[in-house]
């Protein structure tokens, strides 16, 4: 299944947020977006997942999701979003419920994604007693455990800590080479955009338009923490979003 | 570096972090409990204090078991205790059930709050003629009028408690395609259930308040009929002696939501 934006704009009251905004999801591919904040990155995949409808332009899914998939676009959360007063097995078994899903074969699913993302040991943990890295794992099995087509991730790493937030690639890159998703990777962070995205897009200061999009060859895996190309990649990027983020800036302190 | 420092200069750093993080220390509210009573024990033996301004704790207890042994303490407790459970789980389960849609719906928030908020300040006690004339000079009138005491602080306490559930679980819910009774049953309601309880704490509170009140017209048994009684004989020890039983009753509802605090939410940091 893909995902094609065609010239989607939004805005709230007057307030323009986004602007002819056209862009394909290819399939099995992670895409990145980057731009300064409050240029309707979040706004851009909450049209994408359906949780809010854009002004003009259209959304669209491109060929039906495969049968197995409990919900095609799945979100994982910067702040997580796990229930607090549900264990992480608890936690994954919500979302298997509402289909029906139950009792030995909601068992082996929740047994295979805590398997995939390493938490076997904590089903019966509360989310106060995990660290935040294991919080955000615990998202990510939620969302593998309903088969997502695919994947809209928000900022997943932000609430986290340097180190656990290369662990975490790393994991994800290891989920995504064992089973290829696709995924719409929303970031500040231009070291996550060249770690993880196939391609990248750069949007400008609100209203957000697509100022280039970046296309990276190298296979996630080859890529390497502190590999040259990658920070040559970033550094452009940067170049790229320097003056859009200090406008950005300069505009928000005018509000 | 800091060897070269005079020592005079060297002081540890005054701690400021302590405070603000209550503990449970069980015997102390016994303590306070066993000193007042025995203070004034001392006070009506030696004289300090006079027998008309306060009766003797120990008179009291003595009131208390001839009213155990004479069979009367249960003929009172029943009624009342009855009357307390139907008329407050009437009025919390209607007050919780409101507070929801109110929560929920923007029609229903709309139209209601504006009504609880006018039905909030009366004095549901003015009311109880009222309430005889609707319901009767039975029990009826009993229950109305302590469901409807409870009935509006739970309103108020559930819908406040779902405005604060937290939205982001909302959106997950809606993002993972739960139905709208998934997310109201799994993610509002649990969300919701410590404001719900600590609303629970003060409405029940006010249900024994109008346990008394309910008593007041037409029952011959109860312990609000029993005080009432008491009171207009002053009879200071038999009015502590039901006093004491409400108190009593206080610390048990108080008890229990406690108890349904610690199970329920186990979960909270
Ligand atoms: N529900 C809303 N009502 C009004 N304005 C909104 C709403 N949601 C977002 N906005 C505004 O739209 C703009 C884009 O918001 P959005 O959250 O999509 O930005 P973002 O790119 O995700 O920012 P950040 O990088 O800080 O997360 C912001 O200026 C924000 O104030
Ligand atoms: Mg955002």
């Amino acid at each position: 299944m893909q995902i094609r934006l065609e010239r989607v704009g939004h805005a709230y009251d007057d307030f323009e947020v986004m602007r002819d905004i056209t862009l394909d999801i290819p399939a099995g591919k992670i895409v990145c977006i980057v731009g300064p904040s409050g240029c309707g990155k979040s706004t851009l995949l909450r049209f994408i997942g359906g949780l809010e409808r854009p002004k003009s332009g259209r959304v669209l899914q491109i060929g039906a999701p495969p049968t197995a998939s409990l919900n095609p676009l799945t979100y994982i959360f910067q702040d997580f979003a796990l229930l607090p007063w549900r264990s992480v097995a608890g936690n994954i078994s919500l979302v298997l419920e509402d289909h029906g899903i139950r009792g030995a074969k909601a068992k082996a699913i929740i047994d295979d994604v805590l398997a995939r993302t390493k938490l076997t040991d904590f089903a019966k943990a509360l989310p106060k007693q995990l660290s935040g890295g294991m919080k955000q794992r615990v998202a990510i099995a939620r969302a593998l455990a309903v088969n997502p087509a695919v994947m809209l991730m928000d900022e997943p790493l932000s609430a986290l800590d340097s180190q656990t937030r290369e662990l975490l690639m790393d994991d994800l890159i290891g989920l995504w080479a064992r089973t290829p998703f696709t995924a719409v990777y929303v970031t500040h962070n231009l070291a996550e955009a060249v770690r993880l995205g196939h391609s990248i897009v750069v949007l400008s200061r609100r209203p957000g338009q697509i100022r280039e999009v970046m296309h990276l060859e190298t296979p996630l895996e080859d890529r390497h923490f502190g590999d040259a190309d990658l920070e040559a990649k970033q550094k452009y990027l940067w170049q790229l979003m320097r003056d859009e983020a200090r406008a950005a800036d300069g505009e928000l302190l005018d509000v | 570096m800091s060897d070269t420092l005079p020592a005079a200069t060297a002081k540890a750093v005054s701690f400021r972090g302590g405070g603000f993080a209550p503990r449970p220390m069980r015997w102390v509210g016994v303590f306070v409990f066993i000193t007042l009573i025995a203070l004034a024990e001392w006070g009506t033996q030696t004289g300090w204090i006079s027998s008309l301004t306060l009766p003797k704790p120990s008179d009291v207890l003595a009131t208390f078991v001839e009213l155990y042994e004479s069979g009367l303490l249960f003929k009172h407790l029943a009624p009342s205790l009855s009357r307390l459970a139907v008329g407050a789980t009437m009025g919390a389960l209607t007050g919780v059930a409101v507070g929801i849609m109110i929560g929920l719906f923007s029609h229903v928030r709309a139209g209601l709050v504006p009504l609880v908020a006018a039905i909030f300040p009366i004095p549901k006690i003015a009311l109880l003629p009222l309430f005889v004339i609707w319901f009767g000079i039975g029990e009826g009138s009993k229950y109305a009028l302590i469901a409807f005491g409870t009935f509006t602080p739970t309103v108020v306490a559930t819908y406040g408690a779902v405005d604060n559930v937290d939205r982001s679980l909302i959106r997950m819910g809606q993002s993972f395609g739960l139905s709208w009774t998934s997310i109201v049953r799994k993610i509002v309601l649990p969300g919701a259930m410590p404001g719900i309880l600590s609303g629970l704490r003060i409405s029940l509170a006010i249900a024994i308040i109008l346990l008394v009140a309910a008593e007041m017209l037409g029952a011959q048994y109860g312990i609000g009929a029993y005080i009432l009684e008491a009171g207009s004989l002053y009879d200071l020890e038999r009015l502590f002696a039901g006093v004491v039983i409400l108190s009593l009753l206080g610390v048990l509802v108080s008890a229990v939501i406690g108890f349904l605090e610690r199970y329920l939410l186990g979960w909270r940091t």
